[in-house]
């Protein structure tokens, strides 16, 4: 088991260019302290959910009520986060931030995934002068820097939450094709596939019954790891004032909106948002690295942003 | 970089191999690989990738004779597929440009074009040459693009050419003082969390390093302004020169160089930091420490001289992949700091719709990241004897 299973993580790694797969026994394991990671992770992603989810449901206020009288006040026990110079709470705009943001990296990480899943399987399944193809304009894609290319798509048309999705998921499935590219080369030559098709299985039935189910995992946990990435680009775009909208405040917005007061002195519009964006991320690699520590347990986990 | 697929093969065991060398830890071990025959005599196709070989019989002796003529052989084939690259690249700007509802005559005709009437527009899309199709423009744009004429800049008024040289120095020297920031800091952190991993140090210098990595730029950037601008008062808050002044002097340069270059730094270390902590950890549980300890050598000496040694060299190599990370870098925290280098003006570019501006400074990051990329394999090649140039 231990062969195929670590060439597949080296590939994967080279794929990706993450730190190569590491020589055993460098780091001792400590099964205790991991426990302890992924719990405090996912401890901290049921909160982020639950914020997310049902804030909007049980608290009636709304983010965008303006109450000139509380402009700028620093964080108290009636305003956790303080408010910013609108008086508008800040800790009812950040979590209603965060579920924009959120939202928009799911599908944008969704569009990233299910293109380069489909790209990648194709490349890897084809074979010969269409998977040469494929790379060579996986290439050509990842010669242009991600940002520089959602900056471009987002200027072209207008600046909204649809061409910040497809700006940030059509920049993002090369990675991930070039891992399901490699997982799908990988699976190809194994026994139980030769089985398939000297049992008569046609093409098709092959690729959808054998290849994709074990490019699966691979797959999924590429998109999971994209969620905070794609977020991270959502509001690298905001912040520049080519994202979401104002009126829709997204924490990259939010950030770009606090600008004004920060250098008038006030420091928690600034902060709090950006907090906003750190603790998820970590929360979901946390996870998401203890996930791929079990599909590959020689490699150990590392943030992949 | 495209590989072929190889067949699965044996992982790596540990210790066969003096060294990590990261870029070929899927491929078999030296001899096994059929790959390496055809490319033994030059035929490979270009696509192949660095497969991996047995040590040409180099002289022995500290100073190998540098493979100059494979270096240029590879820089000339990489010059050569850049162009293709471009011309794919700009081609999908402007079929991108023609999709979107995005008219450049109405921005040329400005408040003037709501009033106009369609045959005046119609007129105004004929003189200004774009009633062809896009591949029309497309064409006639590259074409002047070799000479030199990159178009005028809508937002700036100025011609994009000069755009780009006013700018550019600006944007180099951040960068570069920001990258050889991270690379020293980086350095000396790996090392130090290295020396004992899952020791204190290790858990609080790769915990910030995480935390760095998923802090937004532009955020670490604000923040910075806040801390030492605002409540300490000691460096400038942005900008290349004080307030009512506009002449750039050394020591001016250098204040308001530090915040911005720091940030960036910052922004670049996480990567780079755990990559020397991952090299240099690997390399100490290795056999040529391991035998540099029973002869009794000093711990500095191990550390210093042989962990890090091998520990760093193939990260030196990666870095030239890490150019797309480093102009988005450069990007956010030159607007935060309202730094006039060519990151800022994208922004510009982008929020006003400037295409000629916008199409010329993609097609820039462009060539960066494959002069990039040719400088990794370069290095590679540089630092790692076994692979051969003439396989890239």
């Amino acid at each position: 088991m231990a062969g195929p299973q670590a060439t597949q993580a080296a590939e994967a790694t080279q794929a990706t260019g993450a730190p190569w797969a590491s020589r055993s026994g460098a780091v001792p394991h400590r099964p205790g302290r991991r426990a302890l990671r992924v719990g405090v992770s996912a401890g901290v992603m049921a909160i982020v959910l639950a914020a997310v989810l049902l804030v909007p449901l049980l608290i009636p206020a709304d983010p965008q009520d303006v109450r000139l009288d509380e402009k700028l006040q620093a964080p108290s026990w009636e305003h956790p986060f303080g408010t910013d110079r609108l008086g508008r709470d800040l800790l009812l705009r950040c979590v209603y931030g965060l579920r924009v943001s959120l939202l928009v990296g799911l599908v944008a990480a969704l569009v990233a995934t299910v293109l380069g899943t489909a790209i990648g399987a194709a490349a890897g399944a084809l074979g010969g002068r269409a998977d040469r193809l494929m790379m060579r304009l996986v290439d050509v894609f990842s010669a242009v820097p991600h940002l520089l290319l959602g900056i471009f798509i987002v200027a072209m048309f207008r600046p909204g939450v649809w061409p910040v999705v497809l700006s940030v998921g059509l920049t993002h499935w090369l990675s991930t094709a070039r891992i399901v590219r490699a997982e799908v080369l990988s699976l190809r030559s194994r026994p139980y596939i030769d089985a398939a098709i000297s049992g008569g299985a046609s093409r098709t039935r092959v690729a959808v019954r054998h290849l994709v189910p074990g490019v699966l995992p691979q797959a999924v946990l590429a998109g999971v790891l994209m969620v905070p990435h794609a977020i991270w680009h959502e509001s690298a775009l905001s912040f520049l004032g080519l994202g979401i909208p104002a009126h829709q405040p997204s924490l990259g917005s939010l950030t770009e909106a606090a600008r004004g007061s920060l250098l008038a002195g006030d420091w928690w519009p600034t902060l709090f948002p950006g907090l906003f964006i750190i603790i998820p991320t970590l929360a979901i690699a946390g996870l998401a690295g203890a996930w791929r520590e079990r599909l590959n347990p020689r490699r150990r986990s590392e943030l992949m942003l | 970089m495209t590989r072929a697929g190889p067949e699965p093969s044996p992982p790596t065991s540990p210790g066969t191999r003096p060294g990590p060398s990261p870029r070929t830890s899927a491929e078999p071990d030296t001899g096994t690989n059929p790959d390496a025959i055809p490319a033994a005599d030059g035929t490979a196709p270009t696509d192949q990738a660095p497969a991996e070989r047995p040590a040409r019989n180099a002289p022995p002796g500290r100073f190998r004779a540098l493979p100059w003529a494979g270096m240029a052989r590879l820089t000339g084939r990489r010059l050569l597929a850049a162009v293709p690259v471009l011309a794919l690249v700009t081609f999908g700007m402007f079929a991108l440009a023609a999709a979107s509802p995005f008219d450049p005559v109405r921005q040329y005709a400005g408040t003037a074009g709501r009033s106009a009437s369609q045959e005046t527009l119609d007129e105004l899309r004929a003189n200004l040459a774009l009633d062809g199709p896009f591949t029309e423009r497309w064409w006639q744009w590259l074409s002047h693009a070799v000479t030199g004429d990159l178009g005028e800049s809508v937002s700036l008024r100025q011609p994009v050419a000069q755009v780009i040289t006013e700018r550019i120095g600006w944007s180099a020297l951040l960068c570069l003082v920001a990258f050889v920031l991270a690379l020293l800091l980086g350095t000396l952190l790996g090392v130090a969390a290295a020396r004992r991993t899952g020791g204190a140090l290790d858990r609080c210098v790769t915990g910030v390093a995480y935390v760095l990595q998923a802090a937004p730029p532009f955020w670490t950037g604000l923040l910075a302004v806040w801390l030492f601008a605002l409540q300490l008062g000691v460096l400038p808050a942005g900008g290349l020169t004080d307030t009512g002044s506009d002449t750039v002097t050394v020591g001016g340069l250098l204040r308001h160089l530090a915040l911005p270059a720091a940030v960036l730094a910052l922004s670049q270390l996480p990567w780079f930091l755990l990559y020397v902590r991952q090299g240099v950890a690997d390399a100490l549980a290795e056999d040529p420490v391991r035998g540099a300890r029973a002869r009794g050598l000093g711990e500095r000496t191990v550390l210093l001289g042989h962990a890090l040694r091998s520990g760093l060299l193939p990260v030196l190599t990666l870095l030239g992949s890490r150019v797309p990370e480093l102009i988005t870098g450069a990007l956010l925290i030159e607007t935060v700091f309202s730094w006039p280098g060519i990151a800022s003006a994208t922004v510009e570019a982008a929020t006003a719709t400037d295409f000629p501006l916008l199409a010329a400074l993609t097609v820039l990051a462009t060539l960066a990241v494959l002069a990039g990329n040719l400088l990794a394999d370069l290095l590679y090649g540089l630092a790692d004897p076994r692979v051969d140039h003439q396989e890239m």
